[in-house]
C-alpha cells in the first residue's frame, strides 16, 4: 500500500468570472520515503493540489475525490482530525518563508507550539528540541538563536527554520511548495542539498513542488508534469529527461536555457490557459505542434507505456519522435 | 575607431540610511549600493550584470539613466558625460535610452490603455509628431513585439504576464533606442514565456542594432542571450569579460560558487556535481568587509584579502581577486556535457 494514494483529485474555486478548475482528476500515489517533484509553470494546480491534500484551499475552494493517507481517507476531513495529521504526520514548507512565519512570535514560541501540541511536551523541552532541531539544519549559534524573532533571520535562513519547524514530528511526508523560489541560487543550493541529506536521514518522503525543473532533475526520483491542472507525463527522472514523450514536456525543456550548453531556447508558442470553465479537450492543445482534430474535445487518459511511466496524449511517442528527427 | 556607445568609468552610488535612532545632527551611515563599477560596451553588443540580490546591479542601472544621483563618469558615444547634466539637458539623451522593468503588470499604468502606453514616450520625446503620425508608430511598434492591432484600445489587467512585457518592450521600442536597460526582463515569466520573451529580445537586437545591458540573476539566460557579462556582489565588480570564456574558464571564486549552485536540467549531470559553496550569509552593506567584500565567505581567503582590495587583473578580462584561478570541480562539471 502506498503511503499517500491521491485519485481522481479535483479542485474548483467559486469566483465571479466563474467556476475556476484549477485541478482536474489528478492521479499518482507516492511510496514511503520516494522524492517526488511535481512540476508544472504558474496555474498548472500544482499549489493548489498540496493544498488540497492538507486541507489548505481558500474559502471559495472545493476539493472532490479521494486522498488516502496509509489506506485511510483524509480528504475534506473535520477540521480537528486534520489537525492531528498536520506537521505531525505530513507536514508543508512554503514558499516565501516571511509571510509563513508569525513575525511576532519568537522563533522559540512557534516551534515549541508544534510540540506541545503534537508531542505533549513541556515548553522547556520543546524548546530544548526545537535548537536541536537548528542545528540540525544547520543553523550556527542554534541553542542561541532559537530566541529570535523571523526578521532577525536573512532569507536562507528563514527557509531553515521553517524546513526545521515542518521536521519537527518528525513526519512520513513533507510536502515543499517552492522552497526556494525566494532565494538566491547559492543559498537555493545549499537548502535543496540540506533538504536532500534529511531526507535520507530521516527516511521520509518528500514531495517538491517546483516550476524547476533543474532543481527536480537534482532533487528527485519521480517526477509529475502538469498543465493547466492536468497531468501530461509521469516518470522516473532520469527517462523524463533524457526522453520526454509528452509534447508539453518537450516543449518545456527545449524552452529552457542551459547553463552547460549553448543551443537556442525555442518557445512554445501562445499563452497559458485560462481555467474559467469546464475543462474541454487537452488543455495544451492551443499552443500544441502535434495536436489532431481529438484534442480539442476529448482529454486523452493517461496511460502507462513503461514500467512506472505514463503519459496523455492522443499521439503515438513514434509520430512525435519522427517530427523530431 | 569608434568609441564604445557607453561607458561607466567609476560609478559609485551611495544612500544615506538615517534610521529613527539617529539624531539630525550626525552623519547617517552609507550604504555603499555601487561601488567603482567600470565597463565599456560596444554599439550591437550586449552586456550581462549578474549577481545575487543585493549585489547592485539594479541600482547601477538605475544610476545609468539617472534615476538615482551617482558619482564617477558615465561617457556617452566618447563624447558626453550624462552624470553632470541636468534633467533638462538629459532629456535629449532619454530617447536613446530605454529601460524595461522587472513586473510586467506594475510598470504598466492601469488606467491608460495600451495604445495610450505605447504613445506616451513619442508624446515626451518627439512633441512635434502629428496624431495620425503617432499612430502609425504605435501600431508599427506593437506589431513587430507581436502584439495585434486590434488590442490597441485594451487595458493592461486583460493581458498575461508575458504580453505585458511585450508593451513594455514596445514603449521602450517607440522612440528608437540606441541602447535598452533590461532589468530582470523574464524573471517573472514562466518557463515557456520566458523563451518567447528572450527570442523577442534577440529578433530586435538583430534587427535594430539594438546595444543592451539584460541584468539579471539568472546565469543560464544570461549565457544564452550576452556577449560580455559582468559579476557583482556587494556592489563591486568580482569578475568581467566575454561571456562562453568566463563560463567555461571561471577565474574568481565567487563566479565559481554562482556556476556550482545553478541546477542543471540534467539528473545525471546533477547527481555528479560538486557544490562550491559559500559560508555563511552575506554581511551587511552597511558594514561590508574590509579589503576583498568576499573574504569572509571565501575559501581560498587569506590574509591579505583583509588588508588590501584586489585590483583587477587583465587576462583578456577582469577578474578582482589575489588568489584567482581556474577550480578543477566546476569545470570538471561543465565539460561533461
Amino acid at each position: 500500500m502506498p503511503l499517500l494514494e491521491v485519485n481522481d483529485l479535483n479542485v474548483r474555486f467559486a469566483t465571479q468570472e466563474g467556476e475556476v478548475h484549477a485541478v482536474n482528476g489528478v492521479s499518482f500515489a507516492l511510496e514511503r520515503g520516494e522524492a517526488l517533484g511535481i512540476v508544472g509553470e504558474s496555474g498548472s494546480g500544482k499549489s493548489q493540489l498540496s493544498f488540497s491534500i492538507l486541507g489548505l484551499l481558500a474559502a471559495n475552494g472545493k476539493a472532490s475525490g479521494s486522498v488516502k493517507f496509509e489506506g485511510r481517507e483524509i480528504l475534506n476531513l473535520p477540521e480537528p482530525e486534520l489537525n492531528k495529521l498536520r506537521a505531525d504526520r505530513i507536514s508543508m514548507v512554503f514558499q516565501d518563508p516571511m509571510t509563513a512565519l508569525n513575525p511576532y512570535m519568537r522563533i522559540s514560541d512557534q516551534m515549541a507550539e508544534v510540540l506541545m501540541l503534537h508531542k505533549g511536551l513541556s515548553k522547556r523541552a520543546a524548546v530544548a528540541e526545537a535548537a536541536q532541531m537548528l542545528e540540525l539544519v544547520k543553523i550556527p549559534d542554534a541553542k542561541n538563536r532559537v530566541r529570535l524573532f523571523p526578521h532577525e533571520f536573512s532569507g536562507g535562513m528563514r527557509q531553515r527554520v521553517m524546513i526545521a519547524m515542518a521536521l519537527l514530528c518528525k513526519p512520513d511526508v513533507l510536502i515543499a511548495d517552492e522552497p526556494t523560489t525566494a532565494l538566491d541560487v547559492t543559498v537555493q543550493a545549499q537548502i535543496m542539498d540540506l533538504l536532500g541529506e534529511l531526507r535520507r536521514e530521516l527516511g521520509m518522503a518528500t514531495v517538491l513542488i517546483t516550476h524547476d525543473l533543474g532543481v527536480v532533475a537534482g532533487f528527485c526520483e519521480r517526477a509529475i508534469v502538469m498543465y493547466g491542472g492536468q497531468v501530461m507525463e509521469q516518470s522516473p527522472v532520469d527517462p523524463l529527461f533524457a526522453n520526454p514523450t509528452h509534447p508539453y514536456t518537450k516543449g518545456l525543456l527545449a524552452a529552457l536555457p542551459r547553463l552547460d550548453a549553448d543551443r537556442a531556447m525555442t518557445p512554445i508558442r501562445g499563452n497559458p490557459p485560462n481555467m474559467t470553465g469546464a475543462p474541454k479537450g487537452c488543455p495544451f492543445c492551443p499552443r500544441c505542434d502535434f495536436v489532431e482534430e481529438a484534442c480539442a474535445d476529448v482529454m486523452p487518459p493517461l496511460a502507462e507505456f513503461a514500467p512506472g511511466r505514463a503519459r496523455a496524449c492522443h499521439r503515438s511517442i513514434e509520430t512525435i519522435e519522427e517530427a523530431a528527427a | 575607431m569608434t568609441p564604445p556607445l557607453i561607458e561607466a568609468r567609476d560609478v559609485r552610488v551611495t544612500f544615506d540610511i538615517r534610521r529613527a535612532s539617529d539624531l539630525p545632527w550626525t552623519e547617517p551611515p552609507k550604504l555603499r549600493a555601487v561601488n567603482g563599477v567600470s565597463f565599456k560596451l560596444e554599439q550591437g553588443k550586449t552586456l550581462g550584470i549578474v549577481g545575487e540580490s543585493g549585489c547592485g546591479k539594479s541600482t547601477l542601472a538605475r544610476a545609468l539613466i539617472q534615476m538615482l544621483p551617482a558619482e564617477g563618469e558615465i561617457i556617452w558615444q566618447g563624447k558626453t558625460d550624462l552624470l553632470p547634466l541636468s534633467p533638462r539637458q538629459m532629456l535629449k539623451y532619454r530617447s536613446d535610452i530605454q529601460m524595461i522593468f522587472q513586473d510586467p503588470l506594475a510598470s504598466l499604468d492601469p488606467r491608460m490603455t495600451v495604445g495610450e502606453i505605447i504613445a506616451e514616450p513619442l508624446r515626451t520625446h518627439r512633441p512635434k509628431m502629428g496624431r495620425k503620425e503617432r499612430k502609425e508608430k504605435v501600431r508599427e511598434v506593437m506589431e513587430k513585439v507581436g502584439l495585434l492591432p486590434n488590442q490597441i484600445n485594451r487595458y493592461p489587467h486583460e493581458f498575461s504576464g508575458g504580453q505585458c512585457q511585450r508593451i513594455g518592450i514596445a514603449r521602450a521600442l517607440v522612440v528608437e533606442p540606441k541602447l535598452l536597460i533590461c532589468d530582470e526582463p523574464v524573471s517573472a515569466l514562466d518557463v515557456s514565456i520566458q523563451a518567447q520573451v528572450i527570442a523577442l529580445l534577440e529578433d530586435l537586437r538583430r534587427d535594430l542594432g539594438l546595444t543592451i545591458i539584460f541584468i539579471a540573476h539568472d546565469l543560464s539566460v544570461v549565457r544564452h542571450v550576452c556577449d560580455e557579462v559582468m559579476v557583482l556582489y556587494l556592489g563591486q565588480m568580482m569578475e568581467a569579460g566575454a561571456t562562453e570564456k568566463l563560463f567555461a574558464e571561471p577565474q574568481h571564486p565567487y563566479t565559481q560558487a554562482l556556476l556550482s549552485a545553478v541546477p542543471i536540467p540534467d539528473p545525471e549531470i546533477e547527481r555528479n556535481k560538486v557544490l562550491i559553496a559559500l559560508e555563511g550569509d552575506l554581511p551587511s552593506p552597511l558594514n561590508p568587509p574590509s579589503g576583498c567584500p568576499l573574504r569572509t565567505r571565501c575559501p581560498r581567503a587569506s590574509e591579505i584579502c583583509a588588508t588590501t582590495p584586489p585590483t583587477e587583473e587583465v587576462a583578456e578580462r577582469q577578474v578582482f581577486c589575489h588568489h584567482h584561478g581556474p577550480a578543477a570541480e566546476v569545470q570538471a562539471v561543465l565539460s561533461e556535457s
